[in-house]
């Protein structure tokens, strides 16, 4: 008897040494350092924990990473975890791509560790009362501002806008032009191509004005205080000219701001590290300009847990999710990246704090979380976005009125959204 | 051989290429059709028979009309300018001007360059102010800042000159190797008889490039459907769908809306525009081919 | 005087041209500040090389299109000389059916239908593989077009005389209609190549990984990002992936036009 016990201990104990192997799918940004960092976490991750194999699969821009994120799920092998836009949630539910993370994280401990992020990051990450999503690179928009454009238009040059009026008018005294002209520097660029219905929640959010219900199923696209929001970003091209007219380019804005043909941007505060390493002047960085209130919306991705994946992939891809969320890995990931650190106590770690002292812009982000929303997010979320960003790009290169724009962007969202709220 | 073993044998040859052929073109073009009648299966809920729904939808899409009307001014945009192009590169390239070998690879170039990799360049040529464009209409010429790939009016015709760009060098080959065909005796005799360089063109070189431009007109209006990928990088079907093309629509509500259905009928319309162009090219052109 | 214009004409058309990859050139060898500036001061870079090709696996890139558009022409001059030769010198029941049936193809490339092709190849298993990228181009209707007419112009004596000799139909194929028919096929092959190693929207479609994706969507992938573009380390990566295809057509240009023009297509 005590031979076959001491056989299914022994053959017990063999079985975790079979390596499970996790795939994901990660969206990666130009430029070999991130792809480091996360090649970097998953080596530390797995000589730490020798049996679990970690495979980064780099898939592009969040766009194309969903894509193949569900043209993997749908066919072939598909991922253990993704990282993966917040607002994909309803999406990936829809498409019974994803398991809530209530169902593997079940100890007190796991339960703690969700409770750990903040709330902001949290209200793209749940609905129905489950944890879908565990924020990782997240972000919010702020405001990057050139310090010696400003001190030759004879503002303060340590001193952001805090306001709508206070953007415009400084924008003013920035936007310079030539004896022809012809304008040399722009006041401020937000960009518009691609999605600009995150930058618009920019201007909708200090608006007090919110675009969709946390179901998902219903969106406010014609509100009087949406449509205000828009006003006031197509005035700033159109009527007072301290904007390029026409729909910005995301990708060549950075570019514009180091060349210094714009004086302010609004971009993520993902972009720190590439704006510290390529302005070569003076820049300071600054919470958006309030009108009604503070605030901006959240942005970036969460990881989720895939269906398709068996007990053991999904128990190591929660051991790997928490190793790399953990507040020392959370603080790491945000100082290489300039994404915000998703839990509070990530920074209070010693190298987020020095890091803090020596570069106060890493903090705008965090401080401006308190004020911060939810990204819109609802089901069909790809279709209904669209109908967003098209109205505002409609809108802005003054094809339709504001008014109109909205107005058909809600009636399409409308008849999107239907089937869903039964 | 006997009839038999012809029959046997013949269809042997040809079972490899109509197995493929069958499975992905003509099974394709079939379940796209079946496929544009049922609902999009999401999740738990399985595909079911809809009708005509997906076609209703797609005529009440006003996206649908812009990128159709897109298209099809695309194709009026780019075919004929390609080909004149091309001609006219070809001719060049075939004449006596000094450098020919470098003018061939100059014109040559844009085909063996991905479109994917361009796309970035022109992306650059395109952006305002420090552009290269911009660098020449603003800086040089002191006209105004224009953000051409921002604005509606103005994006759709930027696509066209790229894809010209792209387009008419690979279409320049065929012409030259035509025109290099065409006896030197009908050109010495016609400038015995004093006939001028562009009636000789207009009488005897461009009938006789016929056959070449039927070749290369099928082409250029595949190609006209076909190439989207510069869109993908440089404005996503942006502003406002004012750059999107009928296969990029497909590919977006394909493969980020996942609304397969949709995508279906609105294949269906492409795949008989398609079909459309072909029968009118081989039996309007086929007549008026001169074969040596 | 016009043929000096057109001289003119025809060299500022070939500058305007090749004005991109003048472009590329600059940018790939000059450090990232002088993207936009033309300096013809600027000091000369390789980093920008060294840089792409750190950021993305473009060795296995490489490998994978240099095997996908090898194993595509292959099978397709394999098919379609199969193909070709059934429909010249057989009759069979349906043969003109058959033709007609394949020319579909001329005009309904598999680019067009993406989406059902997708599904088939879920259906089989074989996404994300090189296989799935190149198996719906394998039948071109391009080449058993051209091949057919090309066989035709073959004349029977020399068929019958191999026949005569003892040869089985599949050496009269091989040593008779192939050899004949050279030009056509180089011509084939150079269009096959450079279709394939600048296809795109299918390949994107049907690769999720590394291990599968052809330069195109490997360079997509790569130049597509958060951060806004870099045209240092893109065009440091055009160079570096186009490079083979522009040595190749620079060595061989003659040869092109040659081929083209012996290949009778008009």
């Amino acid at each position: 008897m005590r031979k076959i016990l001491s056989l299914i201990v022994a053959a017990l104990i063999a079985l975790p040494a079979w390596a499970q192997e996790i795939s994901f799918y990660y969206p990666v940004a130009v430029g070999g350092p991130i792809t480091k960092i996360i090649d970097g976490f998953a080596a530390d991750f797995e000589k730490e924990n020798p049996g679990i194999r970690i495979k980064p699969i780099y898939s592009g821009t969040y766009q194309e990473s969903i894509v193949k994120a569900l043209t993997a799920h749908k066919s072939g092998e598909p991922p253990v975890i993704s990282v993966l836009l917040s607002t994909d949630m309803f999406t990936l539910i829809d498409e019974d791509a994803i398991a809530p993370w209530d169902a593997v994280a079940t100890t007190a401990d796991d339960q703690q560790w969700i409770k750990s992020f903040y709330p902001a990051f949290m209200e793209n990450s749940q609905t129905g009362g489950k944890t879908w999503g565990i924020p990782f690179q997240r972000s919010t928009i702020v405001l990057y501002w050139n310090k010696e454009a400003f001190k030759e238009a004879g503002l303060d040059p340590n001193r952001a806008p805090a306001t709508w009026k206070e953007m415009a008018d400084y924008a003013q005294k920035l936007t310079r032009r030539d004896a022809s002209g012809k304008t040399t520097q722009w006041g401020v660029e937000v960009p518009s191509s691609g999605f600009p219905y995150w930058l618009f929640q920019g201007f909708t959010t200090p608006n007090d004005a919110v675009l969709m219900n946390k179901d998902g199923n219903t969106t406010y696209y014609d509100n009087p205080a949406v449509v205000e929001a828009l006003q006031y970003w197509v005035d700033l091209a159109q009527r007072q000219k301290v904007m390029p007219p026409g729909v910005i380019e995301w990708g060549t804005t950075p570019k514009d701001f180091f060349e210094r043909k714009v004086a302010m941007m609004w971009t993520t505060t993902g972009n720190l590290t590439n704006v510290k390493a390529n302005a070569k002047f003076d820049f300071g960085v600054a919470m958006l300009p309030a009108n009604k209130r503070r605030g901006s919306p959240t942005g970036g991705g969460n990881f989720y847990l895939f269906k398709k994946s068996t007990p053991q992939q999904q128990a190591a891809a929660l051991k790997f999710v928490k190793w790399v969320t953990s507040p020392r890995r959370a603080a790491e990931w945000g100082i290489a990246t300039g994404y915000v650190a998703v839990r509070p106590d990530a920074w209070d770690t010693p190298e987020m704090k020095k890091y803090v002292e020596g570069f106060p812009a890493a903090a705008v982000a965090r401080d401006q979380l308190q004020y911060s929303v939810a990204e819109l997010s609802t089901h069909d979320n790809q279709r209904v976005t669209k109908a967003l960003n098209d109205g505002l790009q409609a809108a802005l290169t003054g094809g339709k009125s504001p008014a109109d724009a909205l107005k058909e962007a809600q009636r399409e969202a409308d008849r999107i959204l239907r089937p869903y709220r039964k | 051989m006997n009839r038999a073993n012809a029959q046997i044998h013949g269809w042997l040859l040809l079972l490899p290429a109509a197995v493929l052929l069958a499975l992905f073109t003509h099974y394709p073009v079939l379940a796209t059709l079946w496929h544009s009648f049922q609902s999009t299966p999401r999740g738990g809920r399985p595909a079911d028979w809809v009708g005509l729904e997906n076609y209703r939808a797609l005529i009440e899409d006003p996206v649908f009309w812009q990128v159709l009307g897109n298209n099809l001014w695309f194709a009026a945009g780019t075919i004929p300018a390609s080909i004149a192009l091309a001609i006219l590169m070809a001719i060049w390239v075939n004449g006596k001007i000094a450098g020919r070998g470098f003018l061939r690879l100059a014109y040559f170039v844009p085909t063996v360059l991905p479109m994917i990799a361009v796309a970035n360049i022109w992306l650059f040529f395109y952006t305002p102010t420090y552009g290269l464009l911009e660098q020449l209409t603003v800086g040089l010429l002191g006209l105004p800042s224009h953000n051409w790939l921002g604005t509606k009016s103005t994006v759709l015709y930027c696509l066209m000159v790229v894809t010209i760009w792209k387009e008419a060098g690979f279409f320049m080959i065929f012409y030259l190797a035509a025109l290099q065909a065409i006896p030197p005796s009908l050109g010495e005799a016609a400038a015995i008889e004093g006939a001028g360089r562009w009636y000789y063109f207009r009488r005897v070189t461009f009938p006789l490039l016929m056959p070449t431009t039927l070749f290369v007109l099928v082409n250029a209006v595949i190609n006209s459907f076909r190439l989207v990928d510069h869109i993908v990088v440089m404005t996503r079907g942006g502003p406002d769908n004012a750059s999107s093309l009928l296969l990029y629509y497909i590919y977006d509500v394909g493969f980020k809306f996942w609304d397969s259905a949709y995508a279906s009928a609105l294949t269906m319309v492409l795949l008989a525009i398609l079909a459309a162009s072909a029968i009118l090219q081989f039996a309007f052109l086929e007549r008026r081919i001169h074969y040596q | 005087m016009t043929r000096a214009l057109e001289a003119i004409g025809a060299w500022l058309l070939a500058i305007l041209w090749i004005l991109p990859l003048a472009y590329a050139f600059w940018t790939a060898f000059h450090p990232p500040e002088f993207a936009t500036r033309f300096d013809l001061s600027a000091p000369l870079t390789l980093q920008n090389f060294v840089n792409a090709w750190n950021a993305a696996p473009f060795a296995r890139y490489f490998a994978n299109t240099v095997l996908l558009v090898s194993l595509i022409l292959g099978a397709q001059l394999v098919l379609a000389t199969l193909a070709a030769y059934a429909f010249t010198r057989y009759e069979f029941y349906g043969r003109d059916v058959m033709f007609a049936l394949v020319l579909v193809q001329l005009m309904i490339m598999p680019d067009v239908l993406v989406v059902e092709n997708y599904r088939t190849m879920a259906a089989l298993n074989l996404t994300d593989t090189i296989t799935a990228i190149g198996l719906p181009y394998v039948a071109s209707a391009f080449g058993i077009f051209l091949l057919r007419q090309t066989f035709k112009t073959i004349p029977l004596e020399l068929d019958e005389a191999a026949r005569v000799e003892g040869a089985g139909p599949l050496r009269v194929l091989w040593e008779v209609y192939v050899p004949l028919s050279r030009p056509v096929y180089i011509a084939y092959a150079l269009v096959s190549v450079s279709y394939h190693w600048n296809n795109f929207l299918w390949p994107l479609i049907v690769t999720n990984t590394v291990g599968s994706r052809p330069l195109t969507v490997g360079l997509q992938v790569f130049s597509s990002g958060d951060q806004g573009i870099d045209w240092s380390i893109i065009t440091a990566a055009t160079l570096m992936t186009s490079g083979p295809l522009l040595v190749a057509f620079l060595l061989f240009q003659r040869q092109f036009v040659q081929s083209f023009m012996r290949a009778g297509i008009r």
